[in-house]
């Protein structure tokens, strides 16, 4: 287990407008003839400068309600809106759309191109955005670089270590300056010391003005947010300030 | 669109194997249609520009018809024909006298495989072994290198006297000059009078592996039931080539008895229809080639499908990160296709290279002027892009329609 972080010396920044407005929103998949009720009736606000953790044990709906977050699933029932645009009703390219500006993915397994090096992997997004090969070029080195990796560049996955890559999947998701970094399990691929590291950068990226959403069942992991959503069983237990 | 050919070029290169074994089934469909197009449009283009198959102003009647006919009926009809005989074949020249002098009369062994002996040597079996008259030279474009060509005489007293083309003579009379001396051909022989000046090759055979006697001679000695004779009929000029044709069709129906409503009972042969059979010939061929390549194709194109669709398990997890960062689905289709697509029209660039080599490598061999199937090379390349993209489309729809949530879950 990580060792606590020093609460006393945290920042905690000014909230910004309101990105994520999630109202009742429910989820059922079927399941053969079993109709499974993930999310039962959610409601959420996620605002500018958050720093968000959702907790809960499995089954609870913490998965749905981070792929719904992410924009990777749209709700069976309810209302989801992404800086005021209606995600509910999306089709799947424009799903892919805003996943691609508005959404930066840090995954347990890293998930990153075995075959491409770490400057390919972070520009991926920049390639679906479009980007010209300079500017890609320049803003995904910059990436890198402020996640630690600047001497790394050139480095394929393999020649990488696990907090490495995990460092370039967090470049990946923060090359596209997006609105929100959704973060499943960070840590949860990584022994606890590489585990700090990476929860010092996420502490960096907030400072920087970042808004983070992370998931995790570790509450040393959900400890450094500023805001700790509980669900059981579909709903929100609990919403409240990380003490 | 350079990106997804990168990232196209950047997955084939993971599998080399795969990838080069995938592309070898369009290789070889490719190779086989582009390999018999580039021989026979070499052929064919040496032969429309000037080849000819019978000497200038020529045309001949013969029993059988070259070439592919249809079978049936028709064959049975020319089965049935009558055999064109010696006196029937002079007949025809008397008729012809007024018009041309120049009918030559043939008959060739075709029945066995002629080797000639002299003095102990011995020439190879499957010599050129036939009769013919002393017009032989001048309606075959052959000429007289040493002694004497034939004459009426020779013909008319059944004299068993030969002509010996160039290579039978450095087989049989390496160091001595043949005039005078005897030959064994066939089991009988024969006195040489005189030697052909060479000729040369044609298609790959030399014509100068030959043996002439009197075409009375050939007739007595193995069978005039057994042969039908060719004539070959020279016109005296271009001018009156078509005139001295038509009296030759009208000089033949007379002499073959044919009442006004009777079909010809023999074939004619002008370098027109001799061309033209070849290219009823090259069609039959290309035809061959093209279906077989078809097949070849279709089976290479359930190869790309097969490789295409483990591709696309294997890369389950791939695609659903590219989905994630927000890949629309028409990208990773594009891309899926590309990929099937490259393989594909790779395959077939080297296919059109390796077909092009073989065939004008045979077209070289065969003594005809080298050519590069442009039309066909093309037309390699869109079937070649069709096949990818036919065979590539439901994988790479497959892909791009994967679930990401699912895609990422994938282990």
């Amino acid at each position: 287990m990580s060792p606590p972080a020093p609460v006393e010396s945290r920042i905690l920044r000014p909230v910004g407008p309101l990105v994520i407005s999630i109202e009742n929103v429910t989820k059922l998949y079927h399941m053969g003839d079993e109709t499974i009720h993930a999310l039962r009736g959610v409601s959420l606000e996620i605002r500018r400068n958050e720093y968000l953790a959702i907790m809960g044990p499995s089954g609870s709906g913490k998965s749905t309600l981070m792929n719904m977050l992410g924009c990777l699933d749209t709700p069976t029932a309810g209302k989801y809106e992404f800086s005021g645009q209606d995600v509910a009703s999306m089709v799947d390219d424009e799903l892919a759309d805003i996943r691609n500006r508005e959404i930066g993915f840090v995954f347990q397994t890293f998930n990153l191109l075995a075959r491409s090096d770490a400057l390919r992997n972070v520009e991926l997004p920049l390639i679906y955005g479009g980007i010209s090969p300079h500017d890609r070029h320049e803003r995904a080195t910059a990436a890198l670089v402020s996640v630690g990796l600047g001497d790394r560049i050139h480095h394929r996955p393999n020649e990488l270590s696990g907090g490495q890559r995990q460092r370039v999947a967090i470049a990946r998701a923060l090359v596209n300056r997006p609105s929100i970094i959704l973060a499943d399990e960070p840590t949860g691929n990584l022994d606890s010391k590489t585990g700090v590291e990476i929860m010092a950068l996420f502490e960096d990226l907030y400072e920087k003005g970042n808004t983070l959403i992370v998931v995790t069942h570790e509450e040393s992991v959900a400890r450094h947010a500023r805001r700790i959503i509980r669900l059981r069983d579909g709903l929100i237990e609990s919403d409240a300030p990380a003490d | 669109m350079s990106e997804i050919m990168r990232m196209a070029f950047g997955a084939l290169g993971v599998n080399k194997l795969r990838s080069f074994l995938t592309m070898s089934g369009i290789t070889i469909g490719v190779f086989s249609v582009i390999g018999v197009m580039t021989a026979v449009s070499a052929l064919r283009g040496s032969i429309e520009t000037g080849l000819s198959f019978l000497g200038s102003n020529t045309f001949q009647f013969a029993k059988w018809p070259t070439g592919i006919t249809g079978g049936g009926a028709d064959w049975e009809k020319i089965m049935a024909r009558r055999k064109i005989s010696l006196e029937q074949a002079e007949r025809y020249a008397d008729l012809m006298k007024g018009t041309t002098e120049v009918i030559c009369f043939k008959v060739f062994n075709n029945e066995s495989l002629v080797q000639a002996t002299a003095n102990g040597h011995k020439t190879t079996p499957g010599i050129t072994f036939g009769g013919t008259n002393e017009y032989f030279l001048m309606a075959n474009q052959f000429s007289i290198d040493t002694g004497r060509n034939f004459t009426g005489g020779d013909v008319d007293m059944v004299r068993p006297v030969c002509i010996l083309g160039k290579d039978v003579v450095t087989k049989l009379f390496p160091s001595e000059s043949p005039l005078g001396k005897t030959i064994k051909a066939n089991g009988r022989t024969y006195l040489v009078i005189g030697t052909f000046a060479p000729k040369g090759t044609m298609f790959g055979q030399s014509e100068d592996d030959i043996i002439m006697i009197p075409v009375s001679r050939y007739l007595m000695d193995f069978g005039a039931q057994r042969y039908s004779v060719n004539i070959t009929t020279q016109a005296s000029s271009q001018a009156a080539y078509n005139i001295t044709m038509d009296q030759g069709i009208s000089a033949m129906r007379i002499v073959r008895g044919l009442r006004p409503e009777q079909a010809n009972d023999f074939e004619l042969y002008s370098n027109d229809s001799l061309i033209a059979a070849f290219a009823k010939i090259a069609d039959v061929i290309s035809a061959g080639a093209f279906i077989i390549s078809a097949i070849a194709l279709l089976a290479a194109g359930v190869g790309i499908m097969n490789i295409m669709l483990v591709s696309v398990t294997e890369r389950t997890k791939e695609i659903g990160v590219r989905k994630a960062v927000g890949a629309r689905k028409i990208l990773i289709l594009t891309q899926f296709l590309v990929e099937s697509v490259v393989l594909s029209v790779t395959g077939g660039l080297f296919g059109i290279v390796l077909g092009t080599f073989a065939g004008d490598g045979l077209a070289m061999f065969l003594n005809v002027s080298i050519v590069f199937p442009w039309g066909w090379a093309l037309t390699g390349v869109v079937v070649c892009s069709v096949i990818g993209i036919a065979f590539g489309l439901y994988p790479a729809w497959k892909a791009s329609s994967l679930d990401p949530i699912e895609a990422l879950r994938f282990e």
